[in-house]
């Protein structure tokens, strides 16, 4: 199973995401840099964090428009995978692969920290390694994650099971410190209607390692991994 | 052989009040009419004057910084280049600096402190180094000026935006707030870089017939003698140069970063060097003296940003995020390819002559030229008188312990607590949470989880710690003891961390050199900054001065900056600084002493800076360090802190409620000290002092024995429910974590949030987004 991570020119989280697939799982990967029209065969795209082309206008608004993006979209149109990581996710929802869009913080600042998020849907892809109701430990580090959609695509997700992720606080519930940005109904991520992209503000490819916090985004690796191989 | 410059049409005619304000004096001009044996034109008056400033010249510093020791057998590169290199073993090496950007920051807090740290990426990633970490060394006036609190939301976030889009974790540094930095904020950013010791490059120009490249951003109006105005005192007029600040773009910053490493590796070009301050002239006076050959540039030919530009103000300005690159000749098309893939320009704009002068034309005019390649360093060298400031030594003189205690301390809880909240103790995770601090997924502590901040380098087994540290109160009182106690700060602090001190970089931070009590001050701060070097095995690589910090009210505090640079040989060995363990016995190496002078205590709680600073006992700091590392490789200790500001008392409550996860409890025994005044003991700053927790007591005692350390138990780590207590005879202080953590994680905070001083930032400076 290859991963293929795209390189924007702003791209800052291409290099962890690479290290957690090919230095931690020893899996094959490659850079797809962002002129490129070529996935080179690859099993799972990543969109890695960053601020894809300087993201003065709006994050992700620019990127949709890249040469690469083309092949992303047909990629997921086929059934094949996306995770979107922070920056990555809102490329998704900006190119329309995922819904909903990701406003500036609520509070207004960039917020670094590691925050708990609870696995709201083992039955995907990207959690078939997790239990519903597991708590884990990821950081977060971002400007705008606040998820924003209107109530009707909100309870459509919801009813859907495509909220994967909600910000809760170390007992697995939320609370008022919980939701690091303000995200409606503490949404981190969510999936589409096809179950083939995933799109999430924490960052999982940062907690692959002890060392660094935490291994507990392994698990979302871990996922793909068995789900595709299978 | 090319014709004598001629007066440019529309240039001014040189007058004694246009050198006056090209801040040249009389002797420096005449110097400059001898060199030339003419008078100047326009254009190489504001050459000379960019480089003949204090900030690009060191004029007033030059000699006494020679004094510093540099050299150790793993220096690769020490001061001199854009930034000091030290061999970490495996063919890997670090490349570090330090600079400060103090004077944009006082009158555009965001755009100031974001090309601050802007232009110490660059001062790295030009090594050929890849930028690993931002640390920050910030000083303000008190936070209950609003202007300080939007001095000091704008100068977080200015840092953060910045390295959270290039993607460069900001993983530490120090941030401290006292009154006499009302007026004069200090923002200093040190950038820790990771290279091959193969991919080492210098910033030489050499090779004749080897083309000049302006590379990356054009060139603009903007920060046009933005070195001079860094070397000048602040005053109501400095408001008014605010357009001569920078503003930075973080975006074509990486874009640049990711083209310069390319470029580096590729072995097209000879040397590289940032565009800093005083722009295109000091960039290239600088590496044609450093390669000691010739130059000449075609200002016609820089890519600028507006029509119409003169080559004095392309030479002058200081638009960001450009680079000047000697690429070998004939291999320009490959240059520029590598420049293209990442969007940006590069045009050949001169080249490496053989005959030894810096010559500077528009088309086929010459519009300056100077003989020899040493424009740089010919500029004089200032060595004026150095006298104490009598007032200085009367405060130094004072007895402090003279000083009545308030009512309220009869409780010691309540001034443990206000101690805990002063904003320079208290926790900086208001600012630290806009850093992103994780990136790149190498961090193992970051801010607030240990003395240090621990970066792993990846494919070894080691990691190196990184601190900075400075207490200005120490050196204003003491500016010899003052700047030797911060070089061992650092250096136990790194040490805390686990990691064996190497090297480090200095920001020194002063007020007008042509005062005698400012030079005094920096003299001295320089001898105990070499002896401390010396003392403790830690050469100095490089780093910045930075003069002028004051206004009409006066100077800052004399505020030598040490950023240190420390090396883990085992990850296991990476330490944190709270206690973890219930049950672990907690030791103290080092003793109390009763000492109070220049503390915090004095300052937060009498509003006093007065007393003699701690004694620097620089051997028993050496032996200390020694003996806690010898501990820590034996696998003795689960935690280590340093005993600084706020002095024992403060250090041991920190390491029960500093971690946001969780507090931890503890009780303590000082009765073998209760013959000391009770505030001094708890309080006092006496130095060389670690609080370690272990469950191996007799193996740290031991370790400490070995190096004639002393070393005592102390207390034992608690549950959480027993909260802290500290015994001393029959005194009982004991108090719930719940304050103590309150005190410290709310302080500031509460004062910020309570504040409008952020919203005024947010809405003038929209970040980019993104992550």
């Amino acid at each position: 199973m290859k991963f293929g991570i795209v390189t924007f020119p702003g791209s800052n989280c291409d290099y962890d995401s690479y290290h957690a697939v090919a230095d931690v799982l020893g899996l094959p990967a490659v850079y797809l840099w962002h002129k490129s029209t070529d996935l080179e065969g690859v099993d799972v795209v990543v969109l890695p964090g960053g601020f894809s082309y300087g993201d003065y206008l709006r994050a992700g608004a620019i990127a949709r428009f890249s040469p690469i993006m083309k092949e992303v979209a047909a990629h997921a149109r086929a059934g094949g995978p996306v995770l979107g990581i922070c920056n990555g996710f809102q490329i998704a929802c900006e190119a329309g692969l995922l819904p909903g869009a990701l406003l500036r913080n609520e509070k207004l600042q960039f917020v670094s920290d590691r925050v708990y998020m609870r696995v709201e849907n083992a039955d995907t892809m990207f959690t078939s390694r997790c239990e519903t109701g597991d708590v884990l430990r990821i950081p977060v580090a971002h400007g705008d994650g606040r998820f924003t959609a209107d109530e009707e695509t909100l309870d459509r997700l919801e009813g859907e099971g495509r909220v994967i992720f909600r910000y809760v606080n170390a007992d697995g519930v939320p609370d008022a410190t919980s939701n690091p940005n303000g995200a409606m109904r503490d949404i981190a991520g969510i999936i589409s209607a096809e179950g083939n992209v995933l799109g999430l503000m924490p960052h999982p490819e940062r907690a692959m390692e002890e060392l660094v916090g935490s291994a507990d985004g392994r698990r979302i690796f871990e996922s793909l991994l068995a789900r595709v191989s299978a | 052989m090319t014709s004598a410059p001629t007066p440019r049409p529309g240039d001014p005619v040189i007058t004694p009040a246009l050198v006056a304000e090209h801040g040249l004096t009389e002797d420096e001009y005449g110097g400059l009419v001898a060199l030339l044996g003419r008078t100047p034109t326009f254009t190489e008056l504001g050459i000379v004057s960019a480089l003949w400033n204090e900030h690009c010249s060191y004029k007033h510093s030059r000699t006494h910084l020679k004094t510093l020791p540099t050299k150790a057998p793993y220096v690769l590169q020490g001061p001199g280049e854009n930034a000091g290199v030290i061999t970490i073993g495996d063919g890997l090496a670090i490349a570090f600096k330090i600079e400060s950007h103090n004077h944009p920051s006082a009158v555009e807090p965001y755009q100031g402190a974001a090309t601050g740290v802007g232009g110490i990426l660059r001062d790295v990633f030009t090594m050929g180094a890849r930028p690993i970490a931002l640390l920050n060394s910030l000083r303000f006036g008190s936070l209950d000026s609003p202007r300080v609190r939007h001095l000091f939301a704008g100068v977080v976030k200015g840092i953060g935006d910045y390295g959270n889009c290039v993607g460069i974790p900001t993983v530490g540094g120090e941030i401290v707030f006292d009154p006499a930095y009302e007026g004069n904020p200090l923002v200093n950013a040190m950038c820790v870089g990771l290279l091959h010791e193969t991919d080492l490059i210098r910033a030489a120009a050499e090779g004749v017939g080897n083309a000049i490249m302006a590379v990356g951003a054009r060139t603009g109006r903007d920060g046009i003698h933005g070195a001079s105005f860094a070397s000048e005192d602040l005053s109501a007029a400095s408001e008014a140069k605010r357009p001569m600040v920078q503003v930075g773009d973080p975006f074509t910053e990486k874009l640049l970063l990711e083209a310069s490493l390319e470029l580096i590796a590729s072995g097209h070009i000879v040397a590289i060097q940032d565009m800093g301050a005083a722009g295109l002239t000091s960039s290239s006076a600088e590496m044609a003296a450093r390669g000691d050959v010739g130059v000449s540039i075609d200002t016609s030919k820089v890519p600028v940003r507006e029509e119409g530009m003169s080559p004095y103000e392309i030479l002058l300005s200081e638009s960001q995020e450009r680079m000047l690159v000697v690429a070998k000749k004939g291999q320009e098309a490959q240059v520029r390819a590598i420049l293209e893939k990442w969007d940006l320009s590069a045009a050949v704009i001169g080249e490496v002559i053989a005959e030894p002068v810096y010559r500077v034309t528009e088309g086929d005019r010459v519009v300056a030229e100077f003989p020899g390649s040493k424009l740089v360093s010919d500029c004089p060298i200032y060595n004026p008188p150095a006298k104490e400031d009598p007032g200085v030594a009367e405060l130094r003189a004072r007895d402090v312990h003279a000083i009545g205690e308030l009512r309220e301390e009869s409780d010691p809880r309540w001034t443990l607590e206000r101690l805990l909240s002063s904003p320079t103790i208290a926790s900086k995770r208001w600012a630290y949470r806009q850093y992103d601090s994780t990136v790149r997924t190498s961090t193992v502590l970051r801010p607030g989880d240990g003395d240090a901040a621990v970066i792993r380098i990846r494919n070894t087994d080691r990691a190196i710690a990184l601190k900075t540290d400075c207490n200005g109160r120490y050196v204003s009182l003491d500016p010899r003891v003052g700047t030797q106690l911060a070089v061992a700060e650092a250096a136990r602090n790194v040490a805390c961390a686990g990691a064996r001190p190497m090297a480090i970089t200095n920001c020194l931070n002063f007020g007008n050199p042509k005062r005698p009590e400012v030079y005094f001050q920096f003299t001295q701060a320089v001898l105990g900054m070499g002896e401390a070097c010396l003392a403790l095995g830690t050469p100095v690589t490089g780093g910045n001065v930075s003069f002028y910090n004051e206004n009409p009210r006066g100077a800052v505090h004399p505020t030598p900056v040490v950023g240190m640079v420390g090396l883990i040989d085992s990850q296991k060995h990476i330490t944190r600084s709270g206690f973890t363990t219930e049950g672990d016995d907690i030791v103290l190496l080092g003793e109390p002493s009763d000492e109070l002078g220049g503390s915090e205590y004095l300052a937060r709680i009498h509003d006093v800076v007065a007393g003699a600073p701690p004694r620097c006992d620089l051997p028993r700091e050496k032996a200390t360090i020694d003996a806690l590392l010898d501990a820590i490789r034996a696998g003795a200790i689960r935690s280590a802190h340093d005993c600084s500001d706020g002095g024992l008392a403060v250090a041991l409550a920190e390491c029960c409620v500093a971690d946001v996860d969780g507090t931890i409890g503890a009780e303590i025994e000082l009765s073998k000290w209760s013959a000391l005044p009770l505030r001094a003991l708890l309080f006092g700053e006496a130095q060389a002092r670690i609080i370690v927790s272990t469950p191996e007591s007799a193996t740290v005692l031991d370790l400490a024995r070995k190096h004639g350390v002393p070393a005592r138990v102390i207390g034992r780590v608690r549950g959480r429910a027993e909260g802290f207590t500290i015994r001393v005879g029959e005194r009982v202080i004991r108090t719930p974590l719940d304050r103590l953590a309150r005190a410290y994680h709310d302080a500031i905070p509460n004062i910020m949030n309570a504040s409008i001083a952020e919203l005024a930032v947010l809405e003038q400076h929209p970040q980019p987004s993104g992550a």
